[in-house]
């Protein structure tokens, strides 16, 4: 009978490991899935063309020349390789400019060979129309509807993910917003870590630390979305009154937020590696007739080394996956910022801003998803560096 | 003049009352054994030669302890400086997750010097006292932790010894060890004394008769007899003594 019962533990053990793992797994499966499916999505709108001049030589554009075009920043065909006309945009909603409602037809049945004959006609002409009503017998050229590059994605520095008539989807902005900001949260927030949890490990009377680790963690269980609202009703006003901003919300507010959101977990984390330094190394030094301040940075601190730099680490990871608070005060512009004091967007920030409002398996949806798998990527890695780095700790210390 | 001397010494861990009135005189160049039971006081008394009873809370100390005829609780005393001069091996090999070379220049470090000919120097000097230096030369770089447990220990009294102080307190140094690198630690206390003084607190009464030359018994938080060694082991005066080295209890 017993057993039985151990034999019964045993498998629900094994079976709810197995289950977790196999979850976990199945959700980074179906992230890598939907956003690899970007890349098999058209550059040009689903449905839709680009008609030309059937003498115009222009046959592949790229979809920021696409947006330039129909923004009106590129005014001339030459630049595209094209001969030297002025380039005229035509959307469907220009149509009643060039024809009366009854040339259109009540149900726009007209429309097709109408518009195809417009855009035949006018040799500096690009029409971004309706797949269906770019037929009707009319010779027209057609830009080349390649599907969207890795290179335009990774590498791009626009993300306008709703244009028309072809998205962009570069990710840079906003992957250095996201970098930027955790960048400028670390540095904040080390120097006050650090500081608080050789405080509260090495100084504090063990009252005072009995009522600020409790106060210190509490700091973790706030809801970020008050962060948030701190930040937006203090912090911003503050920084932009001090720095003389056009608008406090910038890049400098979301770091100054992160940072303390990060600090409960490095000063908790830093705080229980140095705590944990053997109590004899700390007499054996001063024994040797070390005062306490040489005893914590010379044998202390590098012996508690790798807790550290995993809090700080954690941190970090924190800092970078931290959606809610950064939403709120950095401002959301995705641009690659020059400075700190910019507005600018993160990762986590974009997706949760924009997967409400994109269509389900279209473009702008995978192309969030594939901002969730570069996410995934970054807080692997930092949580690889801290596998590592206490790996080699255990080691160095047998 | 003793090198230390203790005067009605009474040591409080909150409401314990863990010394009760030790007075005892340590000449210089001698070897001191404390033997007893365990909970009698010995560690503590020693403990209290370079203040390390300082790092626990809630203690209290009565009477006086001086080193050098200097009265080593006195306010506004340096407690840096006295440890620099007295110093400690522990019963455990605690040696800092450093290199071999770094452990032993640790002392000399904190206590302000740079002068790395004189550091090296003395990181040889003190590697040789511990009888240790045939065995790390070609790698003092390497970690510490690399040595096995008698030389991590050895290590230890080198670097206690490398601040060139005039006690050496050992705290059963050689509890954690195998009777081979016992013996050598034991080698290592008869050739120190010509240089320091040694206090020593040892559960093996074999030990403290090799390598004391005084010895003192403690029962309860009393001293209950302090005399040579060889008195102490052939004709105490106390029967409590007898029985204890005789076996009968503790």
């Amino acid at each position: 009978m017993k057993k039985v019962l151990e034999r019964v533990v045993k498998w629900l053990l094994t079976a709810s490991g197995f289950v977790t793992s196999l979850v976990i797994l199945l959700i980074i499966a179906f992230l890598f899935a939907e956003g690899a499916g970007l890349f098999r999505e058209r550059v040009i709108e689903e449905g839709y063309v680009l008609a030309l001049h059937p003498d115009n030589p222009v046959r592949e554009m790229t979809a920021a020349e696409i947006k330039a075009v129909f923004d009106e920043d590129i005014t001339s065909w030459t630049a595209l390789g094209g001969p030297d006309v002025p380039i005229e945009t035509f959307r469907l909603e220009d149509a009643d400019k060039y024809f009366t409602e009854e040339q259109l037809g009540a149900q726009y049945e007209n429309a097709g060979a109408l518009i195809s004959e417009l855009i035949g006609s006018r040799p500096g002409m690009i029409g971004f129309i309706p797949e269906s009503m770019a037929v009707d017998g009319a010779e027209l050229n057609f830009i080349e509807d390649n599907s969207i590059s890795p290179a335009e994605v990774f590498a791009g520095t626009e993300w306008f993910p709703t244009a028309t008539p072809a998205p962009l989807f570069g990710m840079l902005p906003l992957l250095a917003g996201t970098l930027w900001v955790s960048f400028f949260a670390i540095l904040f927030a080390l120097p006050f870590g650090i500081s608080i949890a050789v405080y509260m490990a090495e100084v504090a009377s063990p009252r005072v630390r009995g009522f600020l680790k409790p106060v210190i963690e509490l700091l973790n269980g706030i809801p970020s979305v008050v962060y948030g609202f701190f930040g937006l009703i203090v912090i911003v006003p503050i920084l932009q009154q001090v720095f003389g901003l056009p608008v406090g919300e910038s890049g400098l507010a979301g770091s100054i937020v992160l940072a303390i959101m990060a600090l409960p977990t490095i000063v908790s984390v830093a705080e229980d590696a140095m705590r944990n330094c053997p109590t004899t190394l700390r007499e054996a030094s001063l024994a040797l007739g070390a005062t306490q301040w040489q005893t914590i940075y010379r044998v202390v601190i590098p012996s508690s080394m790798s807790g550290i730099a995993s809090g700080v680490v954690l941190g970090i990871g924190r800092a970078v996956g931290e959606t809610m608070a950064v939403l709120m005060v950095t401002g959301n512009a995705a641009v690659i910022p020059t400075s700190i004091l910019e507005p600018l967007r993160t990762i986590p920030a974009t997706i949760a801003a924009e997967l409400g409002e994109a269509p389900a398996g279209g473009a702008h949806y995978q192309s969030l998803f594939l901002l969730g798998v570069i996410l995934f990527f970054i807080t692997f890695i930092i949580n690889l560096t801290v596998e590592y780095i206490s790996a080699r700790n255990r080691a160095k210390n047998r | 003049m003793g090198k230390i001397e203790a005067k009605e010494v009474h040591f409080h861990y909150g409401t314990f009352h863990a010394l009760k009135g030790i007075s005892m005189d340590i000449t210089e160049h001698k070897v001191v054994a404390f033997i007893g039971p365990s909970g009698c006081g010995k560690s503590t008394f020693l403990r209290l030669f370079n203040r390390m009873n300082d790092l626990i809370p809630g203690t209290q100390l009565d009477g006086s302890i001086r080193i050098d005829g200097r009265d080593i609780y006195a306010p506004g005393t340096d407690v840096d400086d006295l440890r620099k001069n007295v110093g400690m091996v522990f019963q455990r090999p605690n040696p800092f997750p450093k290199s071999i070379f770094d452990n032993i220049a640790y002392g000399l470090r904190v206590n302000g010097i740079k002068d790395k000919e004189f550091i090296r120097q003395r990181v040889e000097e003190s590697l040789r006292g511990a009888a240790l230096w045939d065995e790390v030369k070609n790698k003092l770089n390497a970690s510490a932790y690399a040595l096995s447990g008698g030389q991590q220990q050895r290590l230890c009294i080198a670097r206690a010894m490398a601040v060139s102080p005039s006690v050496l307190l050992m705290d059963e140094p050689a509890s954690a060890l195998d009777p081979i690198s016992t013996a050598k630690v034991e080698e290592l206390i008869c050739e120190l004394r010509k240089e320091v003084t040694i206090v020593i607190v040892t559960h093996n009464m074999q030990q403290a008769s090799r390598v004391s030359d005084m010895t003192a018994f403690f029962y309860m938080g009393e001293l209950v007899e302090y005399d040579e060694t060889k008195t102490i082991f052939t004709n105490p005066h106390e029967e409590a003594t007898q029985n204890y080295i005789t076996g009968r209890f503790g």
